[in-house]
C-alpha cells in the first residue's frame, strides 16, 4: 500500500502523458478520412477556395457526377473489384483451410517435407514472378481476364500458416476419430466437422483476403487491359496520370471515398475481431 | 492390430488428395513462372521501339551486368531503403511506446480496444486511394497549402512533390502512418506473453517504468523485434503503390522516389523480358536471404 503512494504521482501523469499521446495518435491516423469526407461534400469551386472544415451541400451532387460520368466507370469498377475480392476470399479460405487440414490431420511420409516448403515460400513476394506470371498467362490466352487475379489465391501460403495455427487449437483428433467410426468419408468429414469448427478463423482470414484483393493494384494493373474490366485502383491511377488539374475536386475526392468506404464500414463493424485475429496469429509465427 | 494399421494408411491417403488443389495452383501460378523469369534473366529480349522484337539470344549473365553497371540498380535500391528508414524509425519508436502502454498493466488504460482499432484502421484502407488522396491533399492547390498559408507558416505555394526532400519524406510518412498499427499490435502479442513475475520482482526492487522497459521488455522481445525489422525490410522492398500513384511512376523529381519495384513495374511494361527477370531475380535473392534469417530465427526459439 505505502509503495502505490510512493508511486502513486508517477504513475498519474504516465497516464496523462499516455492519453496525450494516444489522442494525437488517433487524430493523426483519422484527419485524412475526415478530410476526405469533408471534401468530397464540397463542390469543385468550394475547393479551389481554400479548405474548411464543415462540410457542404454538395454530397448528393458529386455522388450524381460520379455515376454518371463517362470518363470513371465507377460503377463496373466497383462490381469488378468486388466480384474478383469475394470470389478470392472464398476459394482461398476454403482451400487454405484444406491444406491446413491434411497437414494437420494425416500422417503421411511428405508431410514434414510440404509443411517445410510452404513455410519456406511464404515470404516470396508476387512481383518477383510477376514476370514468368504474365508470360504464362498470355500464352494461357487469359490477359485482360479475371481468372489469373483468382485462382492463383488458391495456394496462399500465410493464409495456410494461420488455419493451420488455429485448427491446432480448435480441432481436436478424438473429433475426426468418432465422425471415422461413424462411417463418415475423409471429404465429409473436412467438410462438415473441420470447416464449422474453424468458422471464426475462416471469417478473419475471409475479411483479409477480401480486402487484400480489393486493394490490389500491382498484379491487376498488369493483367486487364479494357476500361470494363478495370478494378478500382486502377482507376484511380488513370485518375491520377490524367490531367489533375482540371478535374472536378469534387468528384476525384468522391471517387477515393467510394472505393475505400467499403473496407471501413466492414472494420467498423467486425474491427475488433479482426485486431484480436491478428493477435492471435501473430507472434507464433 | 492388423486392420486398425491398413486403416489408418487408407486414410492418410487423404492428406495427399487434400493437398492437390494447393501444389496444383502453386505449380502453375507460382513455381513455373518463378522458373520462366529466372530463364528469361540469361536471354536478350526485348522491344526496340515498343515493336521490333529482338532475340531472345542467350546472353549468359550481361542482363545483370548491365543492371549494375547502369547505376540505375544502385540509385533506385537506395531510394527504396532511404524512405524505408523515413517510415520505419518514427515506426518502431512509436510502436514500442504504445505497446508498452497497452500492456501495462498499472496504467490501466481506459478505451485500449478504441484505439488499438483506430491505429490499425490505415493498414486495411486501399494504398493507391491513400496516395491518391495524399496527392490530392499536398498539391500545389491542396488543402494542405491552403492550411499552412492560412496559418502563416508559409507564404507562398510549396510544391511538396518537386523537392526531393517533401517528396521522400512524404512516401515514408504514408507508410509510417499505414504500418505502425500493425507493428504496435505484432510487439504487443510479444509483451502481453512476457511472464508477469519477471514485472512484479523489478516493482519489489523499486525499478522505473523506463528501467523495466530497458533491461526487461526490450532483451526479452529482441527476437520479435528482429523479426518485424526483418518483415518491414522484406515489405518495403516491395513498395510500390504509394510512390507509383503519388508520381504518376515517374519517381518525380529526377527518380529519386523511383522504387525497385516501380523499375520491374516499367520493365514488365515495356516487356523488357531480359532486364526484367534479371531485376526479379535480384528482388528474389534478397528476400530469400532476409526470409532466411527469420526462418533461423524462429526455428532456433523453438527449441530454446
Amino acid at each position: 500500500m505505502e509503495k502505490k503512494k510512493e508511486n502513486g504521482m508517477s504513475v498519474k501523469t504516465r497516464r496523462v502523458v499516455a492519453y496525450v499521446v494516444l489522442v494525437l495518435i488517433t487524430i493523426l491516423c483519422l484527419f485524412w478520412f475526415y478530410v476526405l469526407f469533408i471534401n468530397a461534400t464540397r463542390s469543385n469551386s468550394e475547393l479551389k477556395r481554400g479548405f474548411t472544415m464543415i462540410p457542404s451541400k454538395y454530397l448528393g451532387q458529386n455522388l450524381h457526377n460520379i455515376f454518371h460520368s463517362s470518363n470513371l466507370p465507377i460503377l463496373t469498377g466497383l462490381f469488378n473489384s468486388f466480384f474478383i475480392a469475394a470470389c478470392t476470399a472464398a476459394l482461398c479460405t476454403y482451400f487454405s483451410t484444406m491444406t491446413a487440414f491434411a497437414i494437420h490431420a494425416y500422417d503421411f511420409k511428405l508431410k514434414k517435407p510440404m509443411f517445410t516448403f510452404i513455410l519456406a515460400v511464404m515470404m516470396i513476394p508476387t512481383q518477383v514472378t510477376a514476370l514468368g506470371f504474365l508470360n504464362l498467362i498470355r500464352s494461357m490466352k487469359l490477359i485482360d481476364n479475371f481468372i489469373p487475379l483468382i485462382v492463383p489465391s488458391v495456394a496462399s501460403p500465410i493464409v495456410f500458416f494461420y488455419m493451420k495455427q488455429s485448427m491446432e487449437a480448435t480441432l481436436p483428433m478424438e473429433l475426426l476419430e468418432s465422425a471415422r467410426i461413424d462411417g463418415a468419408g475423409e471429404f465429409r468429414i473436412f467438410n462438415t466437422i473441420a470447416l464449422p469448427l474453424m468458422k471464426p478463423a475462416i471469417a478473419v482470414q475471409a475479411i483479409f483476403a477480401f480486402v487484400t484483393s480489393w486493394n490490389n493494384y500491382f498484379t491487376p494493373a498488369l493483367v486487364l487491359k479494357s476500361d470494363n474490366k478495370k478494378t478500382l485502383p486502377i482507376l484511380i491511377a488513370t485518375l491520377r496520370s490524367a490531367d489533375f488539374l482540371k478535374f472536378d475536386m469534387g468528384q476525384v475526392y468522391m471517387f477515393i471515398a467510394m472505393s475505400i468506404l467499403p473496407v471501413i464500414v466492414v472494420y467498423l463493424f467486425l474491427g475488433k475481431n479482426i485486431v484480436g485475429g491478428m493477435t492471435a496469429g501473430a507472434v507464433k509465427g | 492390430m492388423k486392420t486398425t494399421g491398413k486403416n489408418v494408411v487408407r486414410y492418410n491417403r487423404w492428406g495427399y488428395y487434400f493437398l492437390i488443389p494447393f501444389v496444383l495452383v502453386y505449380v502453375i501460378f507460382q513455381l513455373i513462372p518463378l522458373v520462366s523469369t529466372i530463364y528469361n534473366s540469361f536471354f536478350e529480349h526485348y522491344f526496340k521501339n515498343g515493336l521490333t522484337e529482338v532475340g531472345p539470344n542467350f546472353v549468359g549473365l550481361a542482363n545483370y551486368a548491365s543492371l549494375f553497371s547502369g547505376g540505375d540498380l544502385l540509385k533506385y535500391f537506395g531510394n527504396t531503403m532511404i524512405m524505408w528508414i523515413i517510415g520505419f524509425i518514427p515506426q518502431i519508436i512509436v510502436s514500442l511506446l504504445l505497446a508498452a502502454w497497452f500492456s501495462d498493466p498499472s496504467l490501466r488504460l481506459k478505451g485500449t480496444p478504441f484505439f488499438q482499432t483506430v491505429i490499425y484502421m490505415p493498414n486495411l484502407i486501399m494504398a493507391s486511394a491513400f496516395s491518391m488522396l495524399f496527392f490530392a491533399l499536398f498539391s500545389d492547390i491542396g488543402p494542405i497549402n491552403s492550411m499552412l498559408q492560412n496559418m502563416g507558416i508559409i507564404h507562398e505555394t510549396y510544391k511538396f512533390f518537386s523537392h526531393t526532400g517533401s517528396a521522400r519524406a512524404l512516401v515514408g510518412f504514408m507508410n509510417f502512418v499505414m504500418w505502425f498499427g500493425n507493428t504496435t499490435i505484432l510487439l504487443l502479442a510479444g509483451m502481453l506473453g512476457i511472464d508477469t513475475s519477471l514485472y512484479e520482482a523489478a516493482e519489489v526492487d523499486d525499478a522505473t517504468a523506463t528501467q523495466i522497459f530497458w533491461k526487461i521488455t526490450l532483451p526479452i522481445l529482441k527476437p520479435i523485434l528482429i523479426y518485424v525489422m526483418i518483415t518491414s525490410l522484406i515489405g518495403g522492398l516491395q513498395m510500390f503503390d504509394v510512390p507509383q500513384i503519388l508520381t504518376n511512376g515517374e519517381g518525380t523529381p529526377s527518380r529519386t522516389t523511383m522504387t525497385l519495384i516501380m523499375f520491374l513495374n516499367k520493365h514488365l511494361y515495356s516487356k523488357n523480358y531480359g532486364m526484367g527477370g534479371a531485376l526479379s531475380v535480384m528482388l528474389f535473392i534478397i528476400t530469400g536471404i532476409l526470409s532466411l534469417i527469420i526462418f533461423r530465427f524462429n526455428t532456433s526459439d523453438k527449441y530454446k
